[in-house]
């Protein structure tokens, strides 16, 4: 049996009175790649940056109700503990424009001031690089800013970044939408790695790539769960007539 | 029809020539002011000038070096006031934007920023001059210090604002606290805009004399006690400048051309600086 990494019960969240996700029920098993659509403002992102508890950094913004990383409940742990354990990748890359690829990379130890010997720290850098598929493209480069990369290589570079930290869960927050075509291809070529040692979670607008990367998929409507299921399943015989007509194309 | 698009032909360059013409006599009292000082103030220094106090009434010589000694300490000391408290509230003030506190704190620092020099150098008169019963370099270093903050403020303030929150977000997403946010990212991400405001608002007070007049006071001889008056360039400029003496109007002339040769390097300096230490977001 399939061990459950992050779990929701009766999970809800809201911005002031505006009740974006509502009693969400899921489980999410290690080592998959589950992606997570619906249409604009159905809470789909709101739920994701709840796992790694960003929601609360929002003015106004709270949640309710159960959210598991294994058997702790993320809402009464540190939140500083939260984010080592669940790392995050934006949707625009944003890498530190005021430090090296070096150190963007291992920016999770440098600006948390965890000092480590070098040589550990070149360790890091490369494994997470390899990881992330970037580290033929920068090995030559390491002491040049982060922002001097190509837009996809940013957000390998971002993602090189979370992995170095090794986390438990993956999110993905729309980590294609600012990039072209052939950056995209690199970045879903590398979903399929990265699974092997984590747990990802992909918010996306894209429903082909929820059907070319992940395993499972969630759909969420007005902020409900409609359904969460095998991605072949869902996207051959919906059981909801929403995700139906979603995937049909008859709104997005 | 040709004619038509003749004149308005001509209409868009006369048009054009006039701005051209009035871009270049906005120009004009820059040049002639600093032609004028430099005419007047080049040849009086010297080594000499630079390093020796000056001259009692009837002797010849004499430097600025008391003047330009206490300038430095002055200012040195303001900045090591304005700085620090400056940077902070400019950093609540973009961080708590929407709340109700910077919202005010914003509009005081607005209207301290109109406050007359001289008002301020009342108030620190009565405020610390009084109190420690003298007249002295701290007392002159408070007042400069207030015109300070508000400089500070705002271009700590604007320059962090336009930093986009992504970046905080890439921070606290790798687990980073908070304060470790602010003082290793956002701070130093915004170094350029920051320094910039310290350097303008340094070259904004180092002409200041009102604040001066009963704070620092002024003092003939080469001092370097914060406790006791002090002399500084644009209040030896004042005193000399209205003096009968030809000697010591030259010694005036001279430390103008100085001071405005460090007002020039601060603005210079911190125009190459922000270009160089600008960061490509």
């Amino acid at each position: 049996m399939e061990h459950t990494v992050v779990s929701a019960s009766n999970f809800n969240a809201w911005f002031g009175d505006n009740h974006v996700v509502k009693d969400v029920n899921i489980k999410i098993e290690k080592n998959q790649c589950v992606a997570v659509m619906g249409p604009s403002g159905c809470g789909k992102t709101t739920f994701l940056r709840c796992i790694n508890r960003m929601h609360e950094l929002i003015p106004g913004a709270t949640a309710k109700g159960s959210l598991k990383l294994y058997d702790d409940e993320i809402y009464t742990m540190n939140p500083i503990y939260v984010r080592y354990k669940i790392g995050m990748v934006f949707q625009r890359p944003n890498p530190f424009p005021n430090l090296s690829i070096y150190d963007n990379v291992i920016a999770g130890y440098k600006l948390n001031g965890l000092s480590m010997p070098k040589a550990d720290l070149d360790r890091i850098v490369e494994k997470s690089l390899t990881s992330a598929a970037l580290w033929n493209e920068v090995k030559d480069a390491m002491h040049k800013k982060g922002t001097f990369l190509s837009g996809g290589q940013q957000q390998r570079l971002c993602i090189a970044r979370a992995i170095a930290m090794e986390p438990e869960v993956i999110l993905f927050d729309e980590p294609t939408s600012a990039l072209d075509p052939i950056s995209t291809a690199s970045v879903e070529q590398l979903f399929h790695e990265l699974k092997e040692n984590y747990t990802l979670i992909i918010v996306t607008h894209n429903m082909q790539q929820a059907a070319r990367v992940s395993d499972k998929t969630a759909f969420f409507y007005m902020g409900e769960l409609v359904e969460f299921d095998e991605t072949k399943q869902m996207f051959t015989a919906p059981t909801d007539t929403r995700t139906q007509n979603y995937i049909t194309g008859r709104f997005s | 029809m040709d004619a038509r698009i003749k004149i308005r032909n001509t209409k868009s360059i006369l048009f054009k020539s006039v701005i051209i013409f009035l871009a270049f006599v906005i120009t004009l009292p820059l040049i002639v002011v600093l032609l004028y000082i430099i005419k007047m103030g080049v040849t009086q220094v010297n080594w000499h000038f630079l390093t020796k106090i000056p001259a009692p009434v009837g002797e010849t010589g004499g430097g600025i070096s008391n003047a330009l000694l206490g300038s430095l300490i002055i200012v040195a000391v303001a900045s090591v006031i304005a700085v620090p408290i400056g940077i902070l509230a400019g950093i609540y003030l973009s961080e708590n934007s929407r709340t109700r506190l910077a919202y005010y704190s914003g509009l005081c620092v607005d209207i301290l920023q109109g406050v007359p020099s001289i008002v301020v150098g009342m108030v620190i008169y009565f405020w610390v001059v009084k109190p420690l019963g003298t007249f002295s370099a701290l007392s002159g270093s408070v007042a400069l210090a207030i015109m300070m903050l508000p400089i500070v403020i705002r271009s700590t303030e604007q320059t962090l604002l336009l930093l986009p929150d992504s970046l905080k977000e890439a921070a606290l997403s790798l687990g980073v606290p908070y304060h470790r946010v602010i003082l290793k990212v956002i701070v130093p991400c915004g170094f350029a805009g920051i320094l910039s405001g310290i350097m303008l608002s340094i070259a904004r007070i180092i002409g200041e004399t009102a604040p001066l007049l009963f704070t620092a006071f002024g003092n003939p001889y080469l001092s370097t006690s914060l406790t006791k008056p002090i002399e500084t360039l644009p209040h030896l400029i004042f005193n000399y400048a209205t003096s009968p003496y030809e000697d010591w109007v030259n010694l005036a002339w001279g430390a103008s051309f100085i001071l405005l040769m460090f007002v020039l390097f601060l603005n210079i300096t911190t125009k190459l600086l922000t270009r160089k230490w600008n960061i490509q977001l």
